[in-house]
């Protein structure tokens, strides 16, 4: 099997998984277990050329433009993890089968199971920084979804959000960090890293890559001060908790550590921080667990504890504690997980994990309570079992290290005070539930659990023995293995075996040992009778009081920041946001000021300047009208828009200037519809103080205005005053004859050369006008606008036109605009004449799809106008949304023929025929397009035109209101 | 000419900035107008003002920036015209249903303001 099959096998399954029936916990099982044991044995059988010290490398081309492969890579390391994960994935499907109930959707469960499988093989396996980062966050988001499995359960929602603020917090940390990395060692190829980590070490950045990189190591292996997530994220199902926060998730963070342990390794800051964290939190984690009550609980902090062990031991800078943390990683591992079994046997069983009330269950679950005394004492660090090596060699590291004189002595201390802390939890854990009087107030009496579900934990607890007993056979190899290439290939001297002779790790044992029992029988009184509800002194270093303090006040501070920046009123946000564009462009004025350049002027117009200074005083009359008139103010604008045309064409820009009038006309009969629904606006006398107030601020927003018009003018007369600059469009020139095939170069850009934009356009306006329907289609008009307009009221109420009938009137137009009526009509075909040449000639003069399609819209609102709504559409059936889906397939399909035949998207091909009568012919498939571009304008245009304008007719409705409360005639 | 150009964008600028700034939906969308052709005839600027040099390719006219003026502008500007119109109507629409909606044409959808 490739590697690459391997790492998408649990991501198949996972597909697979997700569409299995709601009960099928059998066959979901089946696919986990079958999907992770298939993995396991493949990497297992890799173990020949790994211990070889060979590396399994598969590099796929992902995005060659930027140097970035999908690489993966497996050494010793990365197989020592890739087992685990699919190993222990194996176990804990089978487990799972039997503890999930069947009221459980487990199709999700599994699917996300194996999902996370998939990302932490895609961790491990990442031969590329930046690909583990990618699986990294997809851990964390797959650990989020498993704890709030149960997501009707608050605790479970909670408890993955913490998970996922602080590992995603922490992750974003990592990417930062591993950017800064990849820019310190010149590629995110972990080859190259790995090799270069004198130069990392050199670097100046490298303080605050490491700190960022730490971060998110830390976080994300739960180590202060950012333990606090994991036992809250016990509210998972318990295979979850033995598998994500037990055996493999939480340790991606010292799998990181360790991975990057040749390169980032070696340095004073490495030592305090990790070290430091790691000594805290192992301390911090083993008091904590003692005084837990739920069984989850008290694993949780002992899992944060020996998590902070192994953290402490990579920190420690020296090749023996790399080794001895890999160790370590493995045991914790085995006994961790099926203790965290055990506890999920004991919770299915007997209903409760609270070990105050869990008693003498030995005597009802015999197999199970051997199985996890003896796991229990391998979290002790007994003798005999493979938690007592690697605390050993642990123990002998704090002794032998080599520091400043109080480390020295601090951290034999600190190691036997945890050791001494792990042997009372492991006590409390096995004393308290398993011996005692039976206890008698359990929800359910407990059982054996069915034979498979106790296979898992049996498995395990027999590796813990058997490394316990022969650790030179059973894991000398493993461990030669995989510790190699994280202290860089060549392994320090050491031996695995259970007898050193009498030294100072076995006393520190010892003293543990004897501590640990005295300090759990000193303990049991005061526990029993309900005095110790919390761990004493830990209370100080709550992370998760911090975490929700900081969580509180940042959101406090976004709304506050919120309430500051966009106020509710709009006005007051139009006038930030204007202000701040003012601002933005200012800025990069300020050192040089604007200055006018040389180019020689046009001569100037006399009636140009006449026209324009008609159009500045229309835009500063419709500015002063706009609230009372708003038919004057209209009309204003309208004179603006007409003059923007005139100097279009006056200054050569032809199809400007035709796309701009036929606009103006379309854009001002939209609003002449609109209109209508407006409340009629009067003008009120104002009290004083407001009217002060009003003053005020008309003044402030004429001051921006000014403002912002003066900079505008200002920019725009320092570029005019400026020779042109020689850019991209010489290109567009050059090329529109010969590629492009027409002599029109604005028409060949929209059409060919930006053809992808001018879908991307007509797309727009298709949407839009498909809204506008959708909403109209809804309308509700204010209830005064209802009534017929005071003009309709004054007609004769028996006059048969559909301004006043609209539902029932037979003829229109009767006797109203009748000779306009014909005259209009008369104008259809001549449009569309006009609106065919404007088309057909687009490609070489002025005109095209978007002036015709206009041209269209524009001769059948006509009839609208002239006619009424009901007498057009009874003869016309015009159906704007059939023109525009076809429009748009037209584009389209015209795009996707030059992809069907081997060119990119939207590539033009003219071709040439020399046909009779006609003579010579160009035929461009641009043509085709803008054939669309024309069918989508006629479609949406009218679409918007029409729907507005069936909101007169539908609120007429005979009958539906009263027609008018003024006496017929009255003014 | 540069002169008035760059006035009448400037003039077109203001009032509609001023009339962005207003508490009435149909003063806003005035505005909005009087902006639209503010900056379409302010991007069509930058590419330079020349009299008689359409962008139609003639036949024995070197192609080139001193015999054409600039098409690239105006190809930018046209999307800028069609896109205009869609957005005034979509406002439209938006201002009508909200009046029909809370009773009243202010932006806030009341007349109090908080």
């Amino acid at each position: 099997m490739s590697l690459i099959a391997l790492l998408l096998l649990p991501f198949i399954g996972s597909c697979l998984a997700a569409v299995l029936p709601h009960n099928a916990r059998n066959t979901e099982s089946l696919l986990a277990g079958g999907v992770a044991l298939v993995g396991a044995v493949q990497v297992a059988a890799w173990f020949g050329p790994i211990s070889r010290g060979e590396v399994l490398v598969e590099s796929y081309t992902w995005l060659p433009s930027l140097g970035l492969n999908l690489v993966l890579r497996v050494d010793g390391f990365a197989w020592l993890f890739a087992l685990l994960v699919l190993g222990m994935g194996a176990l804990v499907s089978l487990y799972a089968r039997y503890y999930m109930s069947p009221q459980d959707p487990v199709p999700r469960f599994f699917s996300f199971f194996l999902a996370f499988m998939g990302s932490m093989l895609g961790v491990v396996m990442s031969g590329n920084l930046l690909q583990l980062v990618f699986f990294w966050e997809l851990t964390s988001l797959f650990s989020f979804l498993l704890i709030g499995y149960w997501h009707h359960r608050r605790d479970a929602r909670r408890g993955a959000y913490m998970a996922l603020v602080v590992t995603g917090m922490g992750g974003l940390c990592l990417l930062a960090g591993v950017l800064l990395l990849g820019h310190i060692a010149g590629s995110y190829e972990l080859e190259q890293v790995l090799a270069s980590g004198e130069r990392i070490r050199q670097h100046g950045l490298y303080p605050a890559m490491l700190v960022l990189v730490l971060l998110g190591a830390l976080t994300k292996s739960a180590q202060f001060p950012f333990h606090f997530w994991l036992p809250r994220a016990m509210a998972a199902p318990t295979p979850v908790s033995a598998y994500l926060h037990s055996a493999t998730m939480v340790k991606a963070g010292v799998f990181l550590l360790a991975r990057l342990w040749p390169a980032l390794s070696g340095s004073e800051a490495w030592f305090w921080i990790v070290a430091g964290a790691g000594a805290c939190t192992l301390l911090l984690g083993a008091w904590c667990a003692i005084f837990q009550h739920d069984l989850k609980g008290l694993l949780a902090y002992s899992t944060i504890s020996h998590l902070g062990l192994i953290t402490l031991l990579l920190g420690l800078n020296s090749d023996l504690a790399a080794v001895a943390a890999v160790f370590h990683l493995i045991n914790h591992a085995t006994f961790k997980a099926s203790l965290f079994m055990a506890a999920g046997i004991i919770d299915h069983e007997s209903g409760t994990r609270d070990i105050r009330r869990l008693s003498g269950l030995a005597r009802m679950l015999p197999f199970t309570a051997t199985l996890a005394m003896v796991a229990s004492a391998a979290m002790a660090g007994v003798p005999l079992m493979n938690g007592f090596l690697s605390k050993e060699m642990f123990f002998a590291e704090t002794v032998f290290i080599d520091a400043t004189p109080w480390v020295e002595v601090a951290l034999p201390v600190i190691a036997t005070l945890a050791g001494t802390f792990s042997v009372a939890y492991s006590l409390r854990f096995t004393v308290d539930v398993f011996f005692g009087p039976p206890a008698t107030d359990l929800p359910h009496t407990p059982h054996e659990p069915p034979r498979w579900m106790r296979l898992p934990v049996e498995l395990l607890v027999l590796a813990c023995l058997v490394v316990g007993i022969f650790p030179a056979w059973a894991i000398g190899p493993i461990l030669a293995t995989s510790a190699a290439p994280v202290v860089g290939g060549v392994l320090p001297a050491y031996s695995l075996a259970i007898w050193h002779g009498f030294n100072a790790p076995l006393i520190m044992s010892l003293i543990a040992m004897l501590a640990g029992i005295a300090l759990y029988m000193s303990m049991r009184r005061p526990m029993r009778e309900g005095r110790l509800q919390r761990p004493p002194l830990a209370g100080l270093l709550d992370g998760q009081r911090i975490f929700e303090w900081l969580l509180l006040h940042t959101r406090r501070t976004a709304a506050a920041a919120y309430r500051r920046l966009a106020p509710r009123p709009l006005q007051a946000q139009l006038f930030l946001l204007v202000a701040a564009a003012l601002l933005a462009a200012a800025w990069p004025l300020l050192p040089h000021g604007l200055s006018w350049g040389s180019r020689p002027k046009i001569a100037g117009s006399g009636m140009f300047v006449v026209l324009w200074v008609i159009a500045i005083a229309c835009a500063v009359g419709a500015a002063w009208q706009a609230k009372y008139h708003r038919l004057a103010a209209l009309t204003m604008v309208g004179v603006c828009g007409l003059m923007t045309c005139i100097t279009f064409i006056w200054f050569s820009a032809p199809d400007l200037a035709l796309t701009q009038l036929v606009v103006e006309v379309v854009t001002t009969i939209l609003i002449l519809l609109g209109l209508r629904w407006l409340p009629r606006r009067l003008e009120l006398a104002e009290a004083p103080g407001q009217r002060l107030r009003a003053r005020a601020r008309r003044l402030r927003d004429a001051l921006l205005a000014i403002g912002v018009g003066g900079g505008m003018a200002a920019l725009a007369y320092a570029m005019l005053t400026r020779p042109t600059p020689n850019d991209i469009s010489g290109f567009y020139l050059r090329r529109a004859l010969p590629e492009g095939g027409g002599t029109n170069v604005v028409n060949v850009m929209l059409v060919d050369f930006r053809g992808f934009d001018t879908l991307g356009e007509i797309t727009v306006l298709a949407v839009v006008s498909l809204t506008v329907f959708a909403l109209l289609r809804r309308f509700r008009p204010a209830r005064e606008s209802m009534q017929l307009p005071p003009q309709q009221q004054r007609q004769e109420p028996d006059l048969e036109m559909d301004l006043i009938n609209a539902r029932s009137a037979p003829d229109t137009a009767q006797g109203v605009m009748t000779v306009p009526a014909v005259l209009v009509r008369l104008v259809l075909p001549i449009a569309l004449v006009v609106a065919a040449s404007l088309f057909l000639r687009g490609h070489n003069e002025p005109g095209g799809g978007f002036v015709a399609g206009l041209v269209v819209s524009v001769a059948f609102i006509l009839q609208y106008m002239v006619a009424g709504t009901q007498w057009v559409e009874a003869r016309m059936p015009l159906r704007p949304l059939r023109w525009l889906g076809a429009g748009l397939l037209c584009a389209t399909a015209t795009g996707l023929g030059a992809v069907a035949l081997g060119y990119p998207f939207l590539t033009t091909h003219t071709a040439h025929w020399v046909l009779p009568l006609f003579g010579e012919v160009h035929l461009a498939s641009a043509l085709f397009f803008d054939v669309g571009v024309f069918t989508v304008v006629v479609g949406s245009t009218l679409l918007i035109l029409t729907a507005l304008a069936h909101q007169a007719v539908r609120a007429h409705r005979p009958g539906h209101l009263p027609r008018a409360t003024a006496p017929k005639g009255a003014a | 000419m540069e002169e008035i150009i760059a006035t009448a964008i400037g003039a077109l600028a203001a009032s509609g900035v001023w009339l962005v700034l207003r508490p009435r939906t149909y003063q806003v969308i005035m505005g909005l107008c009087l902006l639209s052709y503010a900056v379409n005839l302010f991007i069509f600027s930058m590419g330079s003002l020349f009299i008689g040099k359409e962008p139609i390719i003639r036949e024995g006219i070197k192609q080139d920036l001193l015999h054409y003026t600039d098409p690239l502008p105006q190809a930018l500007v046209l999307t800028a015209i069609v896109i205009g119109f869609a957005m005034t109507a979509l406002f439209l629409v938006v201002l009508l249903a909200a009046r029909g909606l809370t009773g009243t044409d202010h932006v806030d959808g009341g007349e109090k303001q908080p």
